[in-house]
């Protein structure tokens, strides 16, 4: 932030001549905004004008083959009143939600805090224990998973040579596949690992010093330092995480064969509204669900930074202010 | 010592169980179909390359040369887009003084957030009165149009960083904006255009939602898409060819991460604790 004020104030002390003489530069303004020309129509219309449009279709019956048609409230009454398959997808949806990036973010935490030594070979593990967040959400990977946890799958295959004999189906079983789905995700602690890593680099060892003389054990340097102190950066992997586990889609659709069974138990939001609007062309209803998502990420969000002041620390908020 | 070993042994053992799925798909992408059902090491103990020959023609009438051929055009057409647009508008917020940039900027950022579900729809929509559906153009135009707004963050992060004597010492020899972006800043931000072009194109490689809803003709599909054909044929014969052409799919994935290790690693730490 810093950086940017001395840039504008640089720029208001100097005064008017140099700029002058040079083509395309006759106003200060010009030149952001033909700097910005691709952003501005991207955004009006890719963003802006989509979003206004699927507002608009979530009060319609738009089916891709007819035009819209008005229908007031009825998509929004119809997914609260008389579509149990949605209720269950935004279940299945909160739950995956609530419990898969908590995980995710525990077990990352906790490696990040047993790499973060200057040890040879812990620059090694932490590239090692990335790959996963790079190979996450490709389809390669579902199916693998899919292989693993399916039908005459190595986790059977290998339970049985251990003596234990489930013949589970994982990815078919109700009880069982949406955990699957978690596993998954929280394989890839990779990558809020290596952000809490670079946060926790930044810790000033002086607070540790400090702590250990006044006779703190380390939970407590850990509770009293190491906490408020990465804060910020537990909160944007947070965000981030939150924000991705709602839109899950890619695995739950591959494991699920696109249908989000068994019993829709891997129904997941997304892929319920890919299955109205990409396979049954009901744009306006998915549109309404889309707008429904918006909503309840949006609140989470606000939810999140309006929590954040009482538990996120800036160390640096003296010369923010 | 002994405390160092314990750190190591701990270690490995979450290596292990990372590892793991990414062992077996390689094994098995080797492994002869009776040695899949019956055998519960990974590794093969017969190798044979037989899944690779059976996957790349799994599909009648394309083979995965022509998904690999796709998923190149669209990869590279998303990280020329990208590079481009992003760095224009970085660029402008990072330096240039204009009415409203802060409400813009404020726009930019929201964007970063908001799901892209909300817009597929209206999206959708659009391309199709473009005559656009079934071909690329929906999976790379809006990429010149600046519509990655975390890249966009990425690079004003980077081009604050800039020490802003630079530009002025530019400006002072006579360079306009657009010299000063060219000449001067680009060079200099050269590490978060790399990173850009990396995660564009890595991203851009294992998307599935995008490229499954406008791609519907198998001679359009990309490798992901192409790959999704298999969960229809869901027997344990076909997880031999399944897994070789799943682990085709990851090879450049595994390439640039072997090259690109040290940069994607820190690229990620970079976004993390400076946003």
């Amino acid at each position: 932030m810093s950086v940017s004020f001395r840039t504008r104030a640089v720029a208001r002390v100097r005064p008017g001549p140099v700029r002058a003489g040079k083509r395309g530069t006759r106003s200060p303004g010009t030149a952001g905004y033909i700097f910005l020309i691709p952003w501005f129509a991207g955004f009006a219309l890719f963003t802006l004008g989509p979003m206004v449009f699927s507002l608009y279709l979530s009060f319609t019956n738009y089916t891709l083959l007819s035009a819209p048609q008005w229908v007031g409230l009825a998509n929004y009454r119809r997914m609260f009143t008389s579509d149990p398959r949605y209720i269950h997808s935004l279940e299945v949806t909160v739950q995956y939600v609530v419990v898969s990036v908590p995980l995710k973010l525990a077990v990352a935490l906790a490696v990040a805090l047993v790499l973060n030594r200057r040890r040879r070979g812990s620059g090694l593990y932490r590239s090692l224990f990335y790959i996963p967040s790079l190979l996450g959400t490709s389809v390669s990977v579902a199916l693998v998973w899919r292989a693993i946890f399916g039908e005459g799958g190595t986790l059977d295959s290998t339970l049985k040579v251990a003596g234990v004999h489930t013949s589970n189906i994982w990815t078919e079983d109700p009880r069982w596949a949406l955990w699957t789905l978690v596993l998954l995700v929280v394989w890839q602690f990779g990558a809020p690992m290596v952000i809490f890593l670079a946060g926790l680099k930044q810790i000033s060892q002086h607070l540790y010093d400090a702590a250990a003389v006044d006779g703190a054990n380390w939970w407590r340097r850990f509770v009293s330092i190491t906490v408020p102190m990465l804060s910020p950066v537990i909160f944007f992997n947070l965000m981030l995480e939150l924000v991705g586990a709602f839109q899950a889609f890619t695995p739950a659709y591959i494991i699920s064969g696109g249908l989000g069974g068994p019993a829709d138990s891997t129904l997941f939001y997304t892929l319920y509204m890919y299955i109205m609007g990409f396979q049954n062309f009901e744009f306006g209803y998915a549109s309404a669900m889309a707008w429904v998502l918006l909503a309840i990420v949006g609140a989470c969000t606000a939810l999140m930074f309006r929590f954040a002041r009482s538990w996120v620390f800036y160390a640096d908020d003296g010369d923010r202010r | 010592m002994t405390r160092k070993a314990i750190w190591h042994a701990g270690l490995i053992v979450v290596l292990v169980v990372i590892l793991y799925p990414v062992v077996w798909m390689i094994g098995t992408s080797f492994k002869p179909a009776q040695e899949i059902i019956s055998a519960v090491s990974p590794w093969p103990s017969h190798w044979t390359v037989q899944n690779y020959k059976a996957g790349w023609i799994a599909n009648p009438g394309v083979t995965f040369g022509t998904f690999f051929a796709n998923s190149i055009i669209v990869s590279l057409g998303a990280v020329a887009g990208n590079l481009i647009a992003c760095s224009l508008t970085a660029y402008a917020f990072a330096r240039l003084r204009f009415r409203f940039r802060g409400l813009f900027f404020a726009l930019m950022i929201v964007t970063i957030l908001l799901p892209y579900h909300v817009l597929i729809v209206p999206q959708y929509a659009i391309f199709r009165s473009f005559g656009w559906v079934n071909t690329f153009l929906p999976l790379i135009v809006p990429k010149f149009l600046a519509t990655d707004a975390f890249f966009i963050f990425l690079m004003v992060q980077f081009m604050r960083g800039v020490p802003p004597e630079l530009d002025e010492a530019a400006r002072l020899d006579g360079c306009g904006p657009y010299r000063t972006f060219w000449h001067i800043m680009l060079p200099l931000v050269r590490p978060a255009l790399i990173t850009t072009a990396i995660f564009t194109f890595l991203w851009t490689w294992n998307d599935y939602f995008t490229q499954l809803i406008y791609l519907n003709s198998t001679s359009k599909f990309t490798v992901p898409v192409g790959l999704g054909l298999f969960i229809d044929q869901s027997g344990i014969a076909d997880y031999g060819p399944m897994m070789a052409m799943s682990m085709l799919a990851l090879l450049p994935v595994f390439l640039f991460f072997l090259a690109f290790q040290r940069l994607i690693v820190e690229g990620i730490a970079a976004a993390g604790v400076k946003g």
